[in-house]
């Protein structure tokens, strides 16, 4: 079942954020199940509907990706924020040097008023997980 | 009198506001003013008293040229999307570089809130989901803030009359240097957004103040203290009306000895007069529901100002989940003080703590104690001097143009110019009469060449701004006091004449009515005759 593969790839994602930012390594032999409660939160958080198999796979890559992380040995390696951590954070004198470009931003724009990027009402909500008729739970 | 108290002990009780509403209960909150967590005597009602508990997130737009991590302008109101760069826009490929005179602003405001100063702070970002903040995050400083374990002390008055005044304290918890986000104008008509990201990207300082208040005056007067710091300081222009300082309220009440209630925040606030308003409405509200067995939801309200009243947020429902991570592209922020500061480094990359600190101007709480020991005037008149943008400076020019005593001065500049202005909306810039204007005018009164009466009909004059010199306005007018005494006591002695009952009373020992007798004269000269001299001139003739 498709819902069971991708507890399998979600079991890094949710130990991250329960264990705090980047610090995560894997505990071998503690299998995490990933209930669709916590697909829910993904896709509010991300806004992004899971809800086909596209979707799903696009989801299942990216964690795969993410998960070679782990490969990494980092027993006794303190954490770092950044390989530029070391590095003087440059400061800028207080100058104009930019802005005056409306005209090319807005050619990223799909739909313009005026000078306006224009952008759907608020936040869409998703509908409830009661409500929700997923990919998941239909196959 | 100016007493110092820590944090708030205001109790409130929902007997004592009965038939007052929200911001009549004001008084109240600073009266029952003892320590903290105190508990209140039971009340005739029998129901446990209410302690409101008030916490603040202040955000401030930093003054500078150019935003926070880019080299657009910082504008207000300037065409939609006109300063705005790459980085601001979040196209791929570009990068944060930070702004000096930022960094320099937040250490500045800082300094000024007594906080510590961070030597190594750490940028974060904050991510959420809305279509003005195109990167989905908002570069901020969760971790390690620039600056930390603050105080700011505020004085507010417990009556309407200005003369008991109440120092307190409120701790300030941090203050972090953060992006603002862009601008989303809503046309419900056609179900769309219309975004402008000209603030995309502009510096703020988020100012966090600890849970020390406890209603909506003392939010009010501590946000007015941190509004003439940051002006002040010039670290922020601080205008409400134009979003520059922001205030978010963290508003819950619970039972003394009990731990805090839960807490709802109130956004939406665009004025002073609206935070208190919010805030004491908020207290009300959730004293009501838990009294009516019901119970408060930790959720985001927002202020109604038309209403008067705070809303449910529906946009921001439920709980948020930012999953801060750290910042890759931006190096922890170091700082250096005189000693830490290493040889051979380049000074533009330099920001000195110390160096900051010697430069740092009067705080408005050192102005005031100034203007009380240098000008011998009230310490309530040095708050409304600072309060009002220029009126110190009015105020001191004419007390050096003028030999009148600043006392005396102090009298004419906020019973006379100040509700005059205010009469008008005017700013004291815009005041019609400028200092050396009423320099002249006082100093007339002062050689006693006119009478106060005919001062104030010379004021009256100047404010219709005709340009004529008070002088002029005296000659004009025929207002200068009259200097023959002769014709004086020619005048007091057909007052005398006229006024046979007045004078039988003063010659029976009433000497009351030469009062009386002193206005007539008054009012024959039209004001023209120094009161001094006619009492003088009277009681020599009565009395002797």
């Amino acid at each position: 079942m498709r819902a069971l593969s991708l507890g399998r790839w979600l079991r890094g994602a949710v130990r991250a954020r329960s264990d705090g930012p980047g610090r995560a390594r894997p505990v071998p032999g503690s299998p995490q199940k990933v209930t669709v409660d916590v697909l829910d939160h993904l896709e509010h958080l991300a806004l992004v509907d899971f809800r086909d198999s596209e979707g799903v796979e696009r989801l299942q890559k990216a964690i795969q990706f993410a998960d070679q992380l782990h490969e990494v040995n980092t027993d006794g390696v303190e954490p770092m924020d950044s390989v530029l951590e070391d590095r003087c954070l440059y400061l800028r004198e207080d100058d104009v040097t930019e802005g005056n470009c409306t005209k090319e931003l807005l050619k990223n724009a799909r739909e313009k008023v005026e000078e306006y990027f224009v952008a759907p009402p608020g936040n869409i909500p998703l509908p409830k997980l009661e409500e929700q008729e997923t990919y998941l739970q239909s196959s | 009198m100016v007493a110092a108290v820590r944090g708030c002990g205001g109790v409130w009780r929902r007997v004592w506001q009965c038939g007052a509403g929200g911001s009549a209960s004001l008084g109240q909150c600073a009266a029952a003013s003892s320590a903290r967590g105190a508990v209140a005597p039971a009340g005739k009602s029998g129901l446990a008293p209410w302690v409101p508990v008030v916490g603040l997130e202040i955000h401030a737009q930093i003054s500078s040229n150019s935003k926070l991590f880019s080299g657009s302008q910082v504008q207000f109101a300037a065409p939609p999307n006109s300063v705005v760069s790459f980085f601001d826009a979040s196209l791929p490929g570009t990068l944060p570089v930070i702004n000096r005179r930022c960094v320099e602003a937040a250490v500045m405001t800082g300094l000024a809130l007594n906080c510590s100063i961070n030597k190594r702070s750490l940028f974060d970002r904050k991510h959420y989901f809305y279509a003005d903040l195109p990167a989905g995050y908002q570069i901020t400083q969760q971790r390690v803030p620039i600056a930390v374990n603050g105080t700011l002390s505020y004085s507010l008055c417990t009556d309407h009359k200005m003369s008991q005044m109440v120092t307190k304290t409120v701790r300030i918890k941090q203050i972090q240097l953060e992006q603002d986000s862009g601008k989303s104008l809503h046309d419900d008509s056609r179900s769309q957004t219309l975004v402008d990201l000209n603030r995309a990207g502009v510096g703020l300082m988020e100012v966090v103040m600890e849970p020390d208040m406890c209603c909506g005056k003392e939010a009010a007067a501590a946000v007015r203290e941190l509004q003439l710091i940051l002006q002040t300081l010039g670290s922020s222009h601080a205008v409400m009306a134009e979003g520059q300082l922001r205030v978010d309220a963290n508003v819950s009440v619970h039972h003394p000895g009990e731990p805090y209630g839960v807490r709802t925040e109130v956004k939406n606030i665009n004025s002073l007069r609206f935070l208190a308003k919010a805030v004491d409405y908020e207290i009300q509200r959730q004293i009501e529901e838990l009294e009516n067995g019901g119970t408060i939801l930790n959720e985001t309200r927002a202020f109604d100002s038309k209403l008067g009243c705070t809303v449910p947020m529906r946009d921001k429902e439920g709980k948020q989940d930012y999953r801060f991570m750290p910042e890759p592209n931006l190096p922890p922020l170091i700082l250096y003080d005189t000693k830490s500061l290493p040889a051979n480094i380049n000074h533009q990359q330099v920001v000195n703590i110390d160096r900051i600190h010697e430069r740092l101007p009067d705080l408005p709480s050192v102005k005031r104690a100034k203007l009380v020991e240098q000008y011998g005037i009230l310490p309530e008149h040095s708050f409304t001097l600072l309060n009002e943008d220029g009126l110190t400076e009015f105020f001191e020019s004419v007390v050096k143009r003028t030999q009148m005593k600043p006392k005396k001065v102090i009298g004419w500049i906020l019973n006379d110019l100040l509700s005059y202005l205010n009469q008008h909306s005017l700013t004291v810039k815009e005041s019609p009469v400028n200092s050396s204007m009423l320099a002249d005018l006082l100093n007339l009164l002062e050689k006693k060449e006119i009478s106060s009466t005919a001062a104030k009909q010379v004021l009256g004059e100047l404010w219709k701004g005709e340009g004529k010199t008070p002088l002029e306005i005296v000659k004009e007018k025929k207002l200068e006091l009259i200097q023959d005494q002769e014709a004086l006591e020619q005048i007091c002695q057909a007052v005398i004449d006229g006024q046979k009952n007045e004078v039988m009373a003063i010659k029976a020992g009433n000497h009351k009515v030469l009062n009386k007798l002193i206005g007539l004269v008054q009012r024959k000269t039209q004001g023209r005759s120094n009161p001094v001299l006619v009492k003088q001139l009277l009681e020599k003739k009565l009395l002797d």
